[in-house]
């Protein structure tokens, strides 16, 4: 038995060690340490919520502050993996609920969120068919036909994939199955999650349980679909995704000689970036919702900034963008909303 | 009633006999008019249409004391008198008298509920053409067609299946209350009248011939009270019942009408055919699912000393199989050695799946006989030659595995056409294995030439099928993602458990091409594992192997 053990959940100390543990892809500590808790009485569902998903949110924010590389956020993801496999298969509870599907939207690779909510469902009761990461709409929908769910949860963490998690939504309910959705994608209080025609949104795995536990289905289940989405605007914007962004490369590349001794790995990040503002300007045009992308450029600004890039770096990205949407007035002022959030 | 009506200009009407002229006037109107007086309500007239609809009325009778109560009233009533909707209006004729117009609505109304009634019909039909239609599972078309038929029909409602190894599987609804579901034994179902009919292809029963009182105990729970009556319909399928529905309906008094059991019939065809093919589509994929289990990727081994990982993805729109394939075999009594094999055959979907089990399964066989790869791949392609069809070559890489010592991991190699497998050093370095061969199946002659690597603890080493480099995206949306990609991304994964590593590969690719992949794409990682890094044990972070975020490089930026 392990020293950890003999804390109680809510020691601070407690969490410092399993991130550190995480950090440092220790498997067997990290298991080591949720098998005592479970051994010493705290419920699975506490040390998932309070231990792991808890310290997983932390790993994002050490990435996201450049204090871990992304290697060692994707090692300390599968260490909490398997920490919650091994609190999985200790932990046995009869069905006595409905069944529920649970999958990330298509493109959509944090899993990690949607594995602790299929173990907290597992654990209130529900048949859980997991389906991991970056499930594709066809997929998700003939598994449906397949195992005839009463509900399916869908995560999306990223905006960029709201009108794929729109399409999955419109997809399921016009399979007969009502749709939970969950994750930051969906916007601050999950308001697009209604704007996009789910049954229902969650913040997080333990409000997703109470809310399947009570008054579901819900009863508006044949509610009419959302309304139109998209416009003319999305429409040239994700068209013309490549062109916007080989664009901007080549006009920035005319701004900044410097960028023509980039290697391929400077040009790949570059484009990648550019490509990060087309899909978020995108999404915003999608659902027409200007804080879609205004948060992406405040999130985008930190994590620049604590790699130590200036802030003028992206204010060029957008502009690049904006001088190829003369045109969009939506497009524009959304990116000209995004602009103004970056300090001077 | 404030409009002026024609007596109100002054004419008085008299309490004797109305003037024959106005008498002959509303004789001849095909409206009804009863004319009464203020001051007593006494009917001073009845006109032909009036006596004709109400023959009990007569002047000098108090209005209200007449068959039609309604005419007590101040302003206007509808009632229904001898079997016809009447409706009548007061109106005043000066300061005397009064008039009420009777109109016979009888047709009206009959004419608007049978319109009301086809409305709800229609709409009824609508919704369920639309759920039933809306799933493929047997399950959830059992449970709609109950919620449905509790909607619309009655105040119960049980779906039967048809037997199934002397169980029959059913469901059952109660108005206000939650689905049920349960098998009942085949005997069981003659106690139901009419089941054994609906279910043998018969055309149903009328409700009124259906005893309810014989209904037995279990059809429904006994807070639902006394059946009033029972309606037990076919669900028709393909070319043999899908089931039956049973309809209850509550209270001594209840029935179902001609018109319910038409509809009820109607609505069955729509759940039945919407059963059927639940069925068929079931049927299928059991089917599907019993070829496909010996075509998945298989769950792999945990041999001791070795770390070994797999990653497969179809390509969008197939059956999740395909050309790619990954295959492992653990240590036997006889050998010690992990065989493993990545390959990937020409074509795509079933035909080329089928080849991928068949190359399995002739590899497991020589695995049995302890060849050496070099020597499956060649044995494999005289096999596949042999077979007689042509065009069918597959390229791929085999090899055994085994532990060597201080942790280390030896790897045998053979490749037949395929990409090399590339090998993460511990420094981050990525090589290529020296190791090349002809397509397998191709050529009578192949030439193989196998390589061996070691793999220091922590060290790692990839096979993969083409679809990896070969994905295109990126900015341009039709770039290679390339090898150059795939060993940065390796490069950046040192240290990672081969899981994760794999998993950073996938999501690279998947950014990389942003949408589906079009062709398969199959990995498989061989790790000797990493020591557990004493060191960390006392929080000295800087020594881990994941801190190599000071020397990170910086984000590739414009500056200005």
């Amino acid at each position: 038995m392990s020293v950890a053990a003999r804390r109680p959940l809510d020691d601070p100390g407690l969490a410092d060690e399993f991130l550190r543990v995480i950090g440092d892809g220790d498997e067997y500590a990290a298991v080591d340490m949720v098998t005592s808790l479970l051994d010493d009485g705290v419920p699975a569902q506490r040390i998932m919520i309070d231990l792991i998903a808890r310290t997983q949110a932390r790993v994002g924010d050490l990435w996201a502050a450049n204090q871990w590389s992304v290697a060692r956020e994707h090692a300390a993801t599968a260490i909490s993996e398997r920490a919650l496999g091994a609190l999985a298969a200790r932990t046995n509870v009869k069905p006595s609920r409905g069944r529920v599907t649970i999958a990330c939207v298509d493109g959509e690779w944090h899993a990690l969120p949607t594995r602790i909510l299929a173990e907290m469902l597992r654990l209130d009761g529900w048949r859980v068919d997991f389906l991991g990461a970056n499930v594709p709409g066809p997929h998700l929908i003939t598994h449906l036909h397949q195992t005839g769910p009463d509900v399916v949860a869908l995560s999306c963490m990223i905006a960029t994939r709201l009108p794929r998690a729109h399409a999955a939504i419109t997809a399921c309910r016009a399979a007969g199955v009502p749709v939970i959705a969950g994750g930051r994608g969906f916007g601050p209080g999950g308001r697009y999650a209604q704007h996009l025609g789910a049954d229902a949104w969650a913040a997080g795995a333990e409000e997703a349980v109470r809310r399947l536990a009570r008054n579901w289905p819900p009863h508006n289940q044949d509610a009419p679909l959302a309304a139109h989405l998209g416009d003319d605007e999305y429409t040239y914007v994700v068209r013309h995704r490549p062109e916007l962004i080989s664009t901007a490369m080549k006009r920035l590349a005319e701004a900044y000689p410097t960028m023509r001794e980039y290697n391929q790995r400077q040009r790949d990040a570059t484009a990648e970036d550019m490509a990060h503002i087309v899909d978020f300007l995108a999404a915003a045009l999608y659902v027409s919702e200007t804080a879609v992308f205004t948060d992406f450029v405040t999130w985008t600004e930190g994590v620049l900034r604590a790699r130590g890039v200036p802030p003028v770096a992206l204010r060029v990205g957008l502009q690049t963008i904006q001088d190829q949407l003369r045109d969009y007035p939506a497009a524009t002022a959304i990116l000209a909303s995004g602009a103004a959030r970056i300090p001077a | 009633m404030t409009a002026q009506s024609p007596a109100s200009a002054g004419e008085r009407l008299t309490d004797g006999p109305a003037p024959a002229l106005l008498r002959a006037a509303l004789d001849a109107a095909s409206e009804a008019v009863v004319l009464c007086g203020s001051a007593d309500d006494t009917i001073v007239l009845v006109n032909a249409a009036a006596q004709a609809l109400v023959p009990g009325l007569a002047a000098g009778a108090t209005a209200a004391e007449g068959p039609l109560p309604g005419l007590a009233g101040e302003e206007s009533f509808t009632s229904r008198y001898r079997g016809r909707d009447l409706q009548g209006h007061r109106r005043a004729l000066g300061d005397d008298h009064y008039a009420w117009y009777l109109r016979d609505r009888t047709e009206e109304v009959a004419r608007a509920d049978a319109l009301r009634a086809e409305r709800a019909r229609a709409a009824f039909l609508a919704d369920a053409g639309r759920r039933l239609s809306s799933s493929l599972h047997q399950g959830r078309c059992l449970r709609i067609t109950a919620e449905l038929a509790v909607a619309h029909l009655a105040d119960a409602a049980l779906v039967v299946l048809p037997a199934e190894h002397r169980q029959s599987q059913w469901v059952r609804l109660i108005a206000g209350g939650t689905l049920e579901e349960g098998t009942l034994r085949e005997q069981s179902l003659t106690s139901v009248p009419g089941l054994v009919e609906a279910l043998g292809g018969f055309p149903p029963i009328p409700s009124r011939w259906l005893d309810a009182s014989q209904a037995p105990e279990w059809l429904l729970p006994g807070a639902f009270g006394p059946i009033g009556a029972l309606l037990v319909t076919p669900l028709p399928g393909n070319a043999e019942p899908a089931g039956a529905l049973i309809l209850a309906r509550r209270g001594t008094g209840a029935t179902f009408t001609p018109d319910d059991e038409i509809l009820a019939r109607v609505f069955a065809a729509r759940a039945g055919a919407a059963l059927s093919a639940a069925g068929l589509y079931r049927d299928q994929v059991d089917t599907t699912a019993v070829l496909q289990a010996d075509l998945l990727p298989p769950e792999l081994p945990r041999p001791e000393g070795i770390e070994l990982s797999g990653s497969y993805q179809a390509a969008r729109g197939s059956l999740r199989i395909g050309g790619d394939f990954y295959d492992v075999f653990g240590p036997t009594d006889d050998s010690p050695e992990t065989v493993i094999a990545l390959g990937d055959v020409c074509g795509q979907g079933p035909e080329a799946a089928v080849l991928t089990g068949k190359v399995r399964q002739t590899l497991r066989a020589l695995r049995l006989v302890d060849a050496a790869p070099a020597t499956m791949l060649r044995v494999l392609n005289r096999a596949l030659l042999e077979s007689g069809r042509r065009h069918r070559f597959v390229t791929m890489v085999v090899g055994s595995v085994s532990r060597a010592d201080h942790g280390r991991v030896r790897l045998e190699l053979a490749t037949g056409g395929h990409p090399a497998p590339l090998v993460l050093r511990d420094d981050g370095t990525v090589e290529e294995v020296p190791v090349s061969g002809t397509l397998i199946g191709a050529f009578a002659r192949t030439v193989v030439r196998p390589a061996e690597v070691e793999l220091a603890p922590g060290e790692l080493c990839l096979l993969y099928s083409d679809g990896l480099t070969e994905a295109r995206g990126g900015p341009s949306g039709d770039e290679l993602f390339g090898e150059a990609r795939l060993h940065d991304a390796l490069t950046e994964c040192r240290g990672l458990p081969g899981a994760a590593t794999l998993e950073r590969v996938r999501q690279l690719v998947s950014d990389w091409v942003h949408g589906g992949i079009h062709d398969d794409i199959a990995m498989l990682a061989v790790r000797a594992p990493a020591r557990t890094p004493l060191s960390l044990r006392n929080g000295d972070r800087t020594t881990s192997p994941f801190a190599i975020d000071a020397r990170r490089p910086d984000r590739r930026r414009p500056r200005s």
